[in-house]
């Protein structure tokens, strides 16, 4: 069993580092700028539609005042993984999006922006000066397991281990962060600063437990024999794959996890147009770093209608001005091979049940993921989609003293939707401890 | 087109828009860059025995974004020998003989004053202003506005001034004092010819907090310095409407205190001003401002069907009332614009904490979402995290209402709005009988 409390580090010369940030950071001359635009709003609309609900004006008000180590506190009060959800929120449908200047000169104010600089400015001053932002209480005599190291184990254990309990993070592979590291856009987040986040988030006294597959190597009810209680984090293992495959065919995490992770990967030489099947925002961001990297032609092909994509309306914009083609109403019924090389993908269209295929020399599927069997291990309930179920106040599952957070729970969304589940069931364990300790 | 020409006490130039004694009329070079930019008139860079600089010597306040929205300095008059200065304002009236050029003189006994004065008639000046009013450096030599400060003094060099001068005497006052009626009055009644304000007001921009030095800094210390800038732009309306009204003022008035746009300007000259003076605004963003400060001014006195300049000057003055002798039966409500109100309820915020209490936003469905109506409290809720997102809110779910019954009419809520023209102040009708405060003392009215 390897057990590490220090990030592993990343591969040099990966791909993603050719990706410009489409939202770079402000110097401290332009987030000022920017906060001090925020009229700070009563009851602000941003608040209420931040999953973590972090006090926004609070926040913008401190950098606007100098104070960029209590703005950087009030973020990661409601919500540990600010620095990347600062970069990754799908900002447009959240805070932004219901941001009161949207009625009025439509500028609404750049909060993910404003976040990252706070996020990233006092972290960095937490370096240079070591005075640290949160310090852990005194143990607690507390121990739970957290079972994978994406968004939701992370934020939990950071949680947990500032009110003093022990918080041990199993995670099968090397690295550290989840999605966060393997697949997030990299001109939203760099797999760097996915792990440097990670690093600051054990940093506050949790451990990284990493190589080491639960269920595998450690049985689930070994890890409820030795905790207090187990948090399940595992995200969505199974990617589907419409049983297309062969040389050229790539499910497009697998794709995005290499840009973003394998030392010096490169898409195969010829690579001149790739089609991406599928509607969501995994769709939306490989077929835009395909056409980032440089692939002539990218078409996304959609089973259904644009209206009905499952993208965010931001992201299909933002993949089109790469010069992404949609083609609609397309079924995909098989892959042809020529001289052992990807040729073609073979569709239906749906509208007139005609057979096209569109010649693609790579093709990627983002058609969805589903929770692998590692949730199943502890026997909790599922919902219909074959995700976790939990109860929506405490993130607790079925069985007792486990809980469940992250895509596991909602079949794949957001960083900040992780982050709140990892906060929510963290507090849910500490109140359940605290009325143990009461009524015995 | 309107007329914008103007006389001043017998100084005419093209625009009512001079440069004020200070850094942007050190030199001739400057002056006429000026004047070729449009400048109607200069008052020079102020004159007398050269003295000796500091440095750093300016300062700036910053408010929310806004650069120098106040200036200080602790420069002191001119520090170039006075020949030469004398020399390049006799070449800048020469080469623009239609601008106004005026001297602003500051020396000590009655013999250099006559000297001087002599001098700036002889470069050709159409007048001389009187620097009775620098707060910093110079008046602890006894000039400046120690001579502004003390009316006795002030009255006895404007005499002397007058006595020696054939050329427009004017006297710039100083606003550290605590009535303008009282410096206003010594200098008309010695024969000022003109009054200039306000001169800069004693200050201390800001102190620097790592080096623990009051700004601006000269190595490590600082001293007070003269304020203005658009910030003090109020200060000077007061005092210029004060004078402006006193029946014993019948002096014109040049107006000096943040004039940045046409609408600074217009509003002193409808205060009672003559003529407009300006030097933070270009030292901020350069001569070349005075294109739209007489653009603007002249389409407004069109759009106004003002003719000239003269038909502004003094339009608000007999607006300008003491406290005493407004109507207490005026009232006024808010009335906020459901269409173009965004929803950011900083009204509701500052009528809850700052005025009256009767703006509400109880209807917000907002609230319905958490669970928890706040019941007008202005405590934002805090309860757990629902698992599904919710679209945007209509901002129109979020606009605000008013209790005409509970409202104050203070304007409080129009303020803070920050959208223009979103809220309004509507006239209610109550009592159309006038009576002011005074009246009602004195009983007259009833």
């Amino acid at each position: 069993m390897t057990k590490s409390t220090v990030s592993p580090r990343l591969a040099p010369n990966r791909l993603e580092r050719f990706f410009e940030d489409a939202k770079p950071a402000y110097s401290y001359a332009e987030a000022r700028i920017e906060a001090q635009r925020c009229l700070n709003c009563h009851d602000a609309p941003c608040v209420k539609h931040c999953p973590t609900e972090i006090d926004i004006p609070k926040f913008i008000g401190q950098i606007a005042s100098g104070n960029t180590r209590g703005a950087a506190t009030t973020i990661f009060e409601q919500n540990m993984l600010g620095a990347s959800c600062a970069r990754v929120c799908p900002v447009e449908e959240m805070c932004v999006g219901a941001c009161v200047y949207q009625g009025f000169n439509d500028q609404p104010i750049a909060i993910g922006r404003l976040q990252r600089h706070a996020t990233d400015e006092a972290c960095a001053d937490e370096r240079a000066t070591g005075r640290r932002l949160f310090t852990p209480a005194a143990p607690i005599g507390r121990k739970v397991a957290l079972v994978g190291a994406g968004p939701a184990s992370l934020a939990c254990a950071a949680h947990l281990a500032l009110a003093g309990a022990q918080a041990d993070i199993y995670e099968r592979d090397g690295v550290p962060g989840g999605l966060n590291t393997t697949g997030v856009a990299p001109y939203k987040m760099k797999a760097e600063s996915s792990l440097a986040e990670a690093e600051w988030l054990l940093s506050h006294g949790a451990r990284l437990i990493a190589g080491v597959a639960v269920g595998t190597d450690i049985s689930f009810a070994s890890l409820l024999d030795e905790y207090d209680a187990v948090f399940i984090g595992v995200g969505l293992a199974e990617v589907r794959t419409l049983d297309l495959d062969g040389p050229g065919v790539w499910a497009a995490t697998d794709l995005i996890r290499a840009i973003k992770t394998e030392q010096r990967f490169a898409l195969p030489p010829g690579v001149r147009r790739a089609v991406v099947i599928g509607g969501g925002n995994t769709a939306m961001d490989i077929a835009r770093e395909l056409a980032m990297l440089g692939v002539k032609k990218v078409t996304v092909a959609f089973r259904r209608r644009e209206a009905e994509m499952s993208a965010y309306a931001h992201e299909w914009v933002g993949a089109r001005s790469y010069g992404v083609l949609l083609r609609e109403n397309l079924r995909p019924l098989a892959v042809v091979h020529r001289d052992g090389a990807l040729y073609a993908a073979r569709f239906e269209e749906t509208d007139s049940g005609r057979e096209i295929e569109l010649a693609c020399d790579l093709l990627a599927l983002a058609v969805g993921q589903d929770v692998g069997m590692q949730a199943m291990e502890a026997g909790v309930r599922q919902n219909a989609n074959g995700t976790v179920w939990v109860d929506p106040t405490t993130r607790r599952t079925s069985v007792g003293r486990v809980y469940a957070g992250g895509d596991c729970i909602n079949g794949g969304r957001e960083v900040v939707d992780a982050a709140a589940d990892g906060r929510i069931a963290a507090n849910a364990m500490l109140a359940e401890w605290k009325a143990e300790k009461n009524g015995g | 087109m309107a007329d914008l020409r103007i006389n001043f006490c017998g100084i005419e130039s093209p625009n009512p828009y001079w440069l004020a004694s200070g850094p942007p009329t050190n030199s001739g070079e400057q002056v006429m860059r000026a004047f070729d930019a449009g400048w109607g008139g200069a008052v020079w860079k102020t004159l007398g025995d050269p003295i000796v600089n500091v440095n750093s010597r300016f300062g700036a306040m910053d408010i929310a974004g806004a650069k120098v929205a106040g200036f200080t300095n602790i420069e002191l008059i001119t520090d170039r020998p006075l020949a030469v200065n004398f020399e390049e304002m006799a070449a800048v009236k020469k080469r623009y003989p239609d601008r106004a050029l005026i001297a602003s003189l500051m020396v000590e006994s009655r013999s250099e004053w006559r000297e001087i004065i002599r001098r700036s008639e002889d470069a050709g000046c159409d007048g001389i202003e009187l620097n009775f009013g620098c707060p910093h450096g110079m008046c602890e030599r006894g000039m400046g506005s120690a001579v502004g400060q003390e009316p006795r003094v002030l009255a006895e060099i404007t005499s002397w001034a007058r006595e020696f001068s054939s050329i427009p005497v004017l006297v710039k006052l100083t606003p550290n004092v605590g009535d303008i009626l009282e410096p206003g009055l010594a200098a008309v009644g010695s024969g000022a010819d003109g009054l200039s304000l306000i001169n800069t007001i004693k200050s201390v921009i800001g102190v620097d907090l790592e080096r623990m030095t009051p700004l601006p800094a000269v190595s490590g210390e600082g001293t007070h310095g003269g304020y203005c800038g658009p910030a003090v732009k109020p200060i000077a309306l007061h005092m210029v409407g004060a004078l402006s009204r006193d029946a014993r003022i019948a002096a014109p008035l040049s107006a000096i205190g943040g004039v940045t746009t046409w609408r600074d300007a217009a509003e002193f000259l409808a205060l009672g001003a003559a003529s407009i003076q300006v030097c933070t605004a270009v030292m901020h963003k350069g001569y070349r401002i005075i294109e739209d400060l007489v653009e603007g001014l002249s389409e407004f006195l069109d759009a106004n069907g003002m003719a000239s300049v003269g038909e502004l000057s003094g339009r608000a003055t007999p607006n300008f009332l003491e406290w005493g002798d407004l109507d207490l039966n005026y009232r006024v409500v808010a009335d906020i614009d459901a269409d173009a109100c965004i929803g950011c309820q900083l009204c509701y915020t500052a009528c809850l904490d700052g005025a009256h209490q009767c703006i509400h936003i109880n209807q917000a469905p907002c609230h319905a979402w958490h669970g928890e109506p706040d019941h007008g409290q202005g405590v934002r809720a805090r309860v757990a995290n629902p698992v599904e997102h919710e679209a945007p809110a209509q901002s129109d779910a979020r606009v605000p209402w008013v209790d005409e019954a509970e409202c104050i009419g203070c304007n409080l809520c129009e303020l803070v709005c920050p959208v223009p023209g979103c809220i309004t102040m509507r006239e209610v009708s109550v009592d159309t009988r006038r009576q002011s405060w005074n009246e009602r003392v004195r009983g007259t009215a009833l």
